[in-house]
């Protein structure tokens, strides 16, 4: 109804049917092999027979691999098996298939078949049907009347969800703590391992043109718990040295270095990607994910990629004993940024 | 190799691999104890060798004294391990600047790789060729192994060593064709853009598991074919030519008529 | 039919049926339903079915599968997971793909069937946007559809870390590093995605309820809705001789579709089952269990989210900016949030728009032949241009190392192509478009070259062309061109201005660009134009009087008329 009043802007299509060239209806059947020839016809349904039977075979051939291959845990056992199920399962599957297709395509009917389309829109008189009846409703609940009973029925629906929400949002999301961004476990002290292995370092373990994938040194036992992935996955640092002459420091970094040892998050800063491709000619940080490249020999700075900020530096020394040990935990958040980041 | 590895899953596993253990070692003793006890005398020899194929084949960039210069590395104190490894794998003498240099069919034979090896130990301390046990996959764990792997090689050499992608047009190769010397070598030296794993760091025994893992890897994959253990994009494009490819084949014959 | 005696048993339960629920209306109704033949229709087809395989498979993965993240000691056949420390999601993964037997057929059928779900959706909706199909009365199925695709993509994300592997765990984690980014909020979703802290113990059972649960719920819900409207609009149809707006031709549904449309689920079926057997996908015990430290070259997601993962890649860094304190990831929110919106939104809103700058209220069931509207045509190619861009610049690094190329240089490559392709791509279908439909024309008025060169006796050289029958003729020329909107001036006569015009002239610019070039199918005075004034009317005037001599093939033109030749071929 509203179509015919929105006239601001006209159609100019000026599709005028004498313009246009008559439809000129169905094209012609063709008959086909089947159609004209019994033998035809003979040999399809004996073809879609036989694509049955090679189902039948199929099934069976996969039951009996199933029955009779027991891999015994190794590559090529495993593969063989497979192999032998799926191809079974794949000519089950296939005979049925082609079968229905070739019998559909050459014996059944292919003479198209025309069915009228009607317009989707209802009839006027319908749509007045049903404004009435709407209509009707309307006013005998009273809904426009009783205003205050709308209100109520509104408030009532709106308000009903919280008791679902409400606590399904306060629990969602654990403590809520978001602080815990700012925290590693890294301490004064903690003393470097390598990752996994949990072996202690010592500055003359690592040579030049070395990297060492390190996490905090804690007790084997606690490495078996959640909480120890999840600080994991914010604690992991690489250590690389590199000749003092190579080395470009901050002036308030150079007591954050050892003998040319540097520790750096292994957190990528773009999205969090374990930054770990090192190449040790150019001392680049490569991250697999998206690229983003960093500058070991100079902060750590990006040179390409993605990421904006240089990777958290991990300041180390060593302990009494001749270990690596960290000095603080990280001064900034590592991983990738978020608002609150600086705050 | 493949056949043995095949058989590790067994329950005997355990026997087995002792037994073979005890031949491997008793045979590597027998094959190399004769050529050790004339060692004295041969190395003398060697290293002459060694430095006349040196002066031909490589002091045009590395200088006569092994020195080096600008971008060509010194050769002094880097051991036979990496002479070994370069010119085993036909890296050096390289023919082309390019990225880096890359592996292809070795110009010399194992006899003058070991002269030029000899040569170059001889010019300072470095790390050596390892021996036959130190890489044998049958004594590693494989287990071990690909933990170390993962933590250590998997980003830039792929989950199971199939390469990947460096900066600048430089690559992590493939490992599936690298012997197990070479592995051991490589990760020993850190030839060219690859950090140095010394034996402080990843233990000639972790060495060992990780050439193990990589060896295990070279059986394939347990669902079929491996479309190269690229990963999902080798799959994405695979289900495209295979998957949509055939099944667009197949409705163009359903909706054509039949003749 | 409660009158009707039954006989046999089939007959007995039919009409126990009827009696209850009046079948027998239904049976009848849909049973000599018509549906039109065509390759191009089978790809929703696909998609369907894939979904249905998805469950079959994905019913048998349940019954073994451990939604937990508690932490056990691996102790199986493989034995490159001996004795490490794995979650229970990912050693029930192992023990499904190696222990139970058919395992790992089955969850390669799974995850083969939900890579080729979403090729199917992607080029069922090719087919949708390129013919059409989407106009009027079917703009919301369009929008149904849309929303399935939305929903694919989420059923592959949840199940594609359910393993819990090293490989869809970095996944997760560049999922989290991209909720971190949003503004204000980011730091909070990321703890209510994942319980807390990323990765903590909550996130597989949290996505496994998705996976298995609400995200098919919905599928299936919306893939009803799709398929009723399918049946309420009637499928649409290809031009052609007595297809029209008002009806449709094609094959009733019962036999022929239900053999056709049946045997092609096994068919998909058969070439999933065909991929699970031969070829490995997804080897979880590849990637190692997930741990937040190692991460392996290739670190990409399935194909679908390619997109996303090139335009990360893409994006360079300096767009991270401090604003008071606060951190504005531009250089993550562009990539991961805005790019996407920009290309999700095109898709969804397209039917409107087009409808907006058509002003065509009509109902439409014969397609576009993809030629006779080459704006949507060159937008359709485009966007498919930034698309593969961006999927590719997501296998940059694969590229790389394959071509022998720097991962630098191609990124570079692919950062000036996101921008330049796509326009390119653009103008130059859209100029295809136009060719076509000029080369169309050309058939309809002067028909098919024959090859037949005749020479008259002045020299004069000509070739003899056929002209097309009636049914040719009719699809190249049943098309509307529309024009570009005409708007009501600014002012009336009184020189009012008037509300709205601003958005008109804004619909009218739309317009243009849509419909500026355009050509209009041949009409019926045109074609008899060209045959009284063109070539064969020469030929015609002349070949009685000269001696025509054949230069090619050797035939030699008689007094037949070329019209006469043309129709004795």
């Amino acid at each position: 109804m509203s179509e015919h009043k929105n006239t601001d802007l006209t159609v100019t299509d000026g599709s005028n049917e004498l313009d246009r060239f008559p439809d000129p209806g169905m094209p012609e059947h063709k008959l086909r092999m089947a159609d004209k020839d019994p033998k035809a016809a003979k040999r399809a349904e004996a073809q879609v027979v036989i694509l049955f039977l090679i189902s039948i075979v199929g099934t069976i051939a996969m039951l009996i691999a199933y029955f009779t291959i027991r891999p015994d845990g190794t590559t090529e056992s495993v593969r063989n098996a497979n192999l032998a199920l799926g191809l079974g399962l794949f000519f089950a599957l296939m005979g049925i298939g082609l079968a229905a297709v070739h019998w559909a395509k050459t014996l059944m009917s292919d003479h198209e078949k025309s069915e009228e389309r009607h317009p989707q829109r209802s009839s006027d008189e319908v749509r007045e049907a049903a404004v009435a009846v709407l209509k009707e409703g309307a006013e005998d609940s009273g809904i426009a009347r009783r205003g205050v009973l709308k209100g109520a029925v509104v408030t009532a629906l709106a308000l009903f969800p919280l008791t679902i929400v409400v606590p399904l949002i306060s629990s969602i999301g654990g403590d809520w703590d978001i602080a815990k961004f700012k925290h590693t476990i890294w301490r004064r002290g903690t003393r470097l391992a390598i990752d996994p292995t949990g072996k202690l370092l010592k500055p003359e373990d690592i040579t030049i043109g070395s990297i060492v994938h390190v996490i905090p040194d804690v007790p084997a036992e606690e490495r078996n718990s959640h909480h120890w992935i999840t600080e994991k996955a914010k604690a992991i640092v690489l250590l690389v040295r590199l000749d003092q002459s190579e080395l470009k420091e901050a002036p308030d970094r150079k007591s954050w270095s050892y003998d040319g040892i540097v520790a750096y998050s292994k957190i990528c800063t773009h999205v969090g990607c374990p930054v770990a491709l090192y190449e040790r000619q150019t001392h680049h940080l490569l991250c697999p994910c998206h690229q983003s490249t960093f500058d070991v020999a100079d902060g750590a700075k990006v040179v390409f990629g993605p990421a904006k900020r240089p990777l958290p530096q991990l300041p180390i020394m060593v302990d009494d004993e001749g270990y690596l040990v960290a000095q603080s935990d990280f001064d900034e958040p590592v991983g990738p940024s978020y608002w609150e980041r600086l705050k | 190799m493949k056949a043995l590895a095949a058989r590790r899953h067994h329950r005997l596993t355990p026997v087995v691999l002792l037994l073979l253990a005890l031949l491997v070692t008793g045979g590597l003793y027998a094959a190399l104890a004769p050529t050790s006890a004339s060692a004295d005398t041969a190395a003398v020899d060697d290293i002459a060798a060694g430095e006349k194929l040196f002066l031909a084949n490589c002091a045009t960039c590395h200088g006569v004294d092994a020195e080096g210069r600008d971008e060509v590395p010194s050769l002094i104190g880097v051991g036979s391990a990496a002479v070994n490894f370069q010119v085993g794998t036909g890296r050096m003498p390289m023919q082309m600047n390019g990225p880096q240099a890359v592996a292809k069919p070795a110009q010399f034979d194992q006899e003058q790789t070991n002269q030029l090896a000899a040569y170059v130990a001889s010019l300072g301390p470095g790390p050596s060729t390892p021996t036959a046990e130190q890489v044998d996959p049958a004594l590693g764990d494989i287990s071990e192994g690909a933990a170390i792997f993962r933590t250590n090689c998997a980003m830039c050499h792929n989950a199971v060593g199939a390469g990947g992608a460096l900066s600048e047009g430089k690559f992590a190769p493939s490992l599936w064709e690298t012997t197990e010397t070479h592995i051991y070598e490589a990760m020993l030296t850190g030839p060219q853009s690859m950090p140095v794993f010394n034996d402080a760091t990843i233990t000639p025994e972790e060495k060992r598991d990780v050439i193990a893992f990589l060896v295990d890897q070279r059986e394939g994959s347990a669902g079929g074919l491996s479309l190269g253990s690229l990963g999902p994009v080798s799959e994405g494009l695979w289900i495209w030519i295979i998957g949509i490819g055939s099944l667009i084949g197949c409705a163009v014959w359903i909706g054509a008529k039949s003749s | 039919m409660s009158t009707t005696q039954a006989q046999g048993p089939v007959a007995g339960a039919a009409d126990y049926l009827d009696q209850r629920t009046g079948i027998a209306t239904a049976v009848k109704g849909f049973a000599r339903k018509i549906f039109p033949d065509h390759w191009s229709f089978l790809l929703g087809e696909i998609a369907l079915y894939s979904f249905v395989v998805l469950l079959i498979s994905g019913v048998f993965l349940t019954m073994f599968f451990v939604p937990s993240m508690g932490l056990v000691e691996y102790t199986g056949p493989i034995a490159s997971m001996n004795g490490q420390l794995v979650s229970e999601a990912f050693a029930s993964t192992m023990k499904l793909s190696f222990e139970v037997r058919g395992g790992l057929l089955m969850r390669q059928i799974h995850h083969w069937a939900a890579l080729l779900f979403m090729a199917s959706i992607v080029t069922h909706m090719m087919r949708v946007f390129f013919t059409g199909a989407f106009r009027k009365p079917r703009e919301l199925n369009w929008m149904v559809g849309f929303i399935l695709m939305i929903l694919g993509l989420a059923a592959g994300f949840t199940g594609y870390s359910l393993p819990d592997d090293v490989l869809s765990g970095n996944g997760l984690r560049i999922t989290d590093g991209v909720i971190k980014a949003i503004p204000l909020i980011g730091a909070y979703m990321s703890y209510m995605v994942f319980g807390g802290e990323f990765p903590g113990a909550d996130i597989i059972p949290r996505l496994f309820t998705m996976h298995i649960l609400v995200v098919p719920a919905l599928i299936l819900a919306l893939v009803g809705l799709h398929l009723l409207f399918v049946v309420l609009h009637k499928h649409t149809q290809y031009p052609g001789g007595g297809r029209t707006d008002k009806n449709v031709v094609g094959f009733p549904l019962f036999p022929v579709y239900v053999a056709k449309a049946g045997g092609f689920f096994f068919i998909v079926f058969g070439v999933i089952a065909f991929m699970g057997a031969t070829m490995a996908i997804n080897n979880v015990w590849n990637y190692g269990p997930y741990d937040p430290s190692p991460v392996s070259a290739g670190a990409q997601p399935d194909w679908y989210m390619l997109f996303l993962e090139g335009s990360l890649r893409l994006m360079p860094g300096q767009t991270e900016y401090v604003i008071g304190g606060y951190t504005l990831s531009l250089n993550v929110l562009i990539p991961a949030v805005v790019v996407p919106g920009l290309l999700f939104t095109f898709l969804a809103i397209y039917p409107f728009l087009e409808a907006a700058v058509t002003k065509d209220k009509r109902e439409h069931h014969v397609l576009d032949r993809p030629r006779n509207v080459p704006v949507r045509t060159g937008l359709g190619v485009g966007f498919l241009t930034a698309f593969i861009i961006l999927a590719l610049a997501g296998s940059n690094d694969l590229i790389a190392t394959h071509f022998s190329l720097s991962i630098n240089a191609i990124t570079w490559t692919f950062r000036i192509a996101l921008f330049v392709a796509p326009v390119l791509a653009f103008w130059i279908t859209k100029r295809i478009c136009l060719g076509l439909q000029r080369k169309d024309r050309e058939l309809v008025l002067h028909g098919h070259e024959t090859g037949r060169i005749v020479r008259f006796a002045n020299g004069e050289y000509i070739e003899v062309h056929k002209p097309l029958n009636d049914q040719e003729r009719w699809v190249r020329v049943n098309y509307d061109a529309h024009k570009p909107l005409e708007i009501e001036p600014r002012e009336d006569s009184r020189g009012v201005r008037r509300k709205g015009f601003k958005k008109d002239q804004m619909l009218q610019k739309l317009s243009r660009f849509f419909f500026e070039d355009r050509i209009e199918p041949v009409t019926p005075a045109e074609l008899a134009a060209a045959h009284s004034h063109g070539e064969h009317d020469q030929l015609e005037s002349h070949a009685p009087a000269a001696q025509l001599a054949a230069t090619d093939g050797g035939a030699v033109l008689s007094d037949h008329t070329p019209d006469d030749h043309g129709h004795q071929h």
